[in-house]
């Protein structure tokens, strides 16, 4: 199901808990059976359960219960806005409808060209950086005002 | 965002905006000095608490509970493997300091807790780091290669034969694992659902062990307490408020961003390192310690210091150090939508108060904003909040109550004009301007 790659990394994770205790490491494993696949379908989560020793469903409800987990495909590339108190201050609302005017979707919804995904974001930690968004999980960008998003949007292929 | 300015700083003293971070700028800067000197002066775990109780330094994660004591709690006599967990799970929003400690100085993290350990006797532990900066994260876990390069982790450290492994584990996207309870089941790979307290992690923790969890920057404070010594750690700030924070300055200021201020500092000093109130406008309010902390309007904030007696004794907390800053063109209805909007999106759902409460204070909020509101919305509001607090499995109850509570003590006028009159009282172009994405009206 995975690559011999992830497999090592999930390997490492496994080394960061006690004998026995593999489960810990599903957030981890998850995370990059995610990042290999582009989302999780739960024969991904159901490989990463057995790998671990773990029931299925245990490991289901890891994946549903934490916001990073797609549980359905995704664009290439998942924008997710901070709309936050705190970016909604200094422009993370205005960021999004920016956004969405641009790029012709709603929150939840994927270009046709399966290009973007976007979503509403929860307080990143970054809120001084405002307007936040953070690209397919992995890259922070900050100070996300037209011309930068411009300019982000044109770098992502 | 690096540390943007300081007054008397502590922790932050020689940091680089964030270049400086490798083991051995931390060293140049007399990091790890505090642990060695621990080992060749054997100082006893005892003797450690003691003197973290003496520089009364409190937990900055929010409920800024006494740290010597928390260590204290944990059994000494227990020999089956305890664990030292550091909270850098972060999501309270307006708070944004634990990623620049990470960013700037990983190493005191490590130092902190690598103490701690020796400290409580604990053999393992782990820093929960939030999934959502990842660039950190692998930086602290390249921290922590160094550290055990080094010596400084790991077995028998510095010759001390003492033992201490530690290992970063990441969030993926879950507010309420950064309630200390729902952090263990998370690292225990579970759903982040908060336990029913007591037990505390003192006597049952992380797998069932005795375990002592406490924030990023809390740590980070225990070397340079041990090396300029408890008391001149209390006098840095006032009694009860010993030493300095961070604070994260988000909103409506010239330049959002972290400051460290001996705890005590008056709010106009911070408002004024933080560049002041964006385009000139007027202070119309704060929210001093995360969105969770009660709001104070202009007035009442002006004429407070920064620290946990003077926040508490205007009527709300100091909480995370989190300064949401707030203008003339903030609609508060607007405001308070937002946040209970996330309570309700972030609750675990294990309470009946919570999880349905949490709904109805929003779809309230949300139909005032909206032009729907009702005249009897305010009361019944207040009748939720009185309903959730105090009847939950964990604080997140409270936390979404408390933001009910303050915007509607300070700011009825604004949800009755709302109600009254299917709007804002300030103007939708005055609003838009509050937020300068357009840039149009720096
Ligand atoms: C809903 C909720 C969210 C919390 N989020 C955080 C957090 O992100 N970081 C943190 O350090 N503490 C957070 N706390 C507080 C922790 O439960 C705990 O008190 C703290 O980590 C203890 O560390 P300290 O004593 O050093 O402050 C949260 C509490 C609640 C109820
Ligand atoms: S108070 Fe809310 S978040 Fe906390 S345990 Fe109950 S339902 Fe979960
Ligand atoms: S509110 Fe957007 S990152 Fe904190």
């Amino acid at each position: 199901m995975l690559t011999k790659e992830s497999i090592q990394k999930i390997d490492r994770e496994i080394a960061k808990y006690p004998a026995g205790r593999k489960q810990s490491a599903v957030m981890a494993a998850l995370a990059i059976a995610q990042e290999e696949l582009g989302w999780l379908p739960s024969e991904a989560i159901e490989f990463v359960a057995n790998y671990l020793d773990m029931p299925p469903i245990a490991a289901y409800e890891v994946a549903s219960f934490y916001n990073m987990y797609d549980l359905k495909p995704v664009g290439r590339h998942k924008l997710t806005v901070c709309t936050n108190l705190p970016c909604m201050l200094s422009g993370g609302v205005d960021a999004a409808e920016y956004l969405k005017k641009k790029l012709g979707i709603g929150f939840n919804e994927t270009t046709p060209d399966g290009r973007f995904t976007l979503k509403e974001g929860e307080c990143m930690g970054a809120c001084g950086d405002a307007p936040v968004m953070l690209v397919s999980n992995r890259r922070m960008c900050g100070g996300m005002r037209p011309d930068e998003i411009d300019k982000l949007l044109e770098e992502l292929e | 965002m690096a540390i943007l300015g300081a007054l008397n700083p502590i922790l932050t003293v020689g940091w680089d905006g964030g270049a400086a971070w490798r083991l051995q700028d931390y060293v140049k800067r007399g990091g790890y000095k505090a642990l060695g000197r621990i080992f060749e002066e054997r100082i006893s775990p005892d003797q450690l608490i003691g003197e973290i109780k003496k520089s009364g330094l409190r937990g900055r994660g929010g409920a800024g509970f006494p740290t010597g004591l928390k260590w204290s709690f944990m059994p000494k006599d227990f020999k089956d493997g305890k664990y030292i967990v550091c909270n850098t799970d972060e999501g309270e929003p307006g708070t944004f300091k634990d990623r620049d400690i990470l960013r700037g100085n990983p190493h005191a993290v490590i130092e902190g807790m690598v103490i701690a350990a020796y400290a409580v006797g604990a053999a393992r532990g782990y820093n929960y780091i939030h999934g959502e900066i990842w660039d950190i994260y692998k930086r602290f876990e390249e921290a922590l290669d160094e550290a055990r390069a080094a010596g400084f982790v790991g077995k028998n450290i510095l010759g001390s034969g003492f033992d201490f492994e530690l290992f970063a584990h990441h969030g993926y996207g879950a507010y309420i694992c950064g309630e200390e309870s729902a952090l263990l089941e998370s690292i225990e790979g579970k759903k982040g659902q908060p336990r029913f307290k007591p037990p505390f992690p003192a006597s049952v923790g992380l797998y069932g062990k005795p375990t002592t969890i406490n924030n990023t920057e809390t740590f980070a404070a225990v070397p340079f307490v041990l090396n300029m010594g408890a008391e001149a750690y209390l006098e840095a700030g006032k009694p009860n408020n010993a030493g300095t924070k961070l604070f994260s300055v988000s909103g409506h200021v010239n330049r959002p961003g972290n400051y460290e201020i001996p705890l005590g500092t008056p709010f106009p000093v911070l408002l004024e390192m933080a560049g002041g109130m964006r385009g000139g406008r007027k202070l119309k309010a704060c929210i001093p310690g995360g969105s969770s902390a009660p709001v104070l309007p202009a007035e009442v904030i002006m004429a407070c210091t920064m620290d946990y007696d003077a926040i508490g004794k205007a009527g709300s907390m100091l909480g995370s150090g989190a300064v949401i800053v707030m203008d003339e063109t903030t609609c508060m209805v607007k405001a308070l939508e937002r946040l209970s909007y996330f309570y309700h999106e972030e609750s675990c759902g294990q309470c009946t108060p919570c999880r349905e409460g949490t709904g109805w204070l929003y779809a309230i909020v949300h139909r005032i904003e909206h032009g729907a509101g009702r005249p009897e919305d305010l009361d019944l509001l207040r009748g939720i909040t009185a309903n959730i607090m105090g009847r939950t499995v964990c604080a997140l109850g409270d936390a979404a109550s408390m933001p009910v509570q303050g915007f509607l003590k300070h700011f009825r006028d604004e949800f009755e004009y709302h109600i009254e009159n299917g709007k804002c009282l300030v103007p939708p172009e005055v609003q838009r301007a509050g937020s300068t994405f357009f840039k149009a009206t720096v």
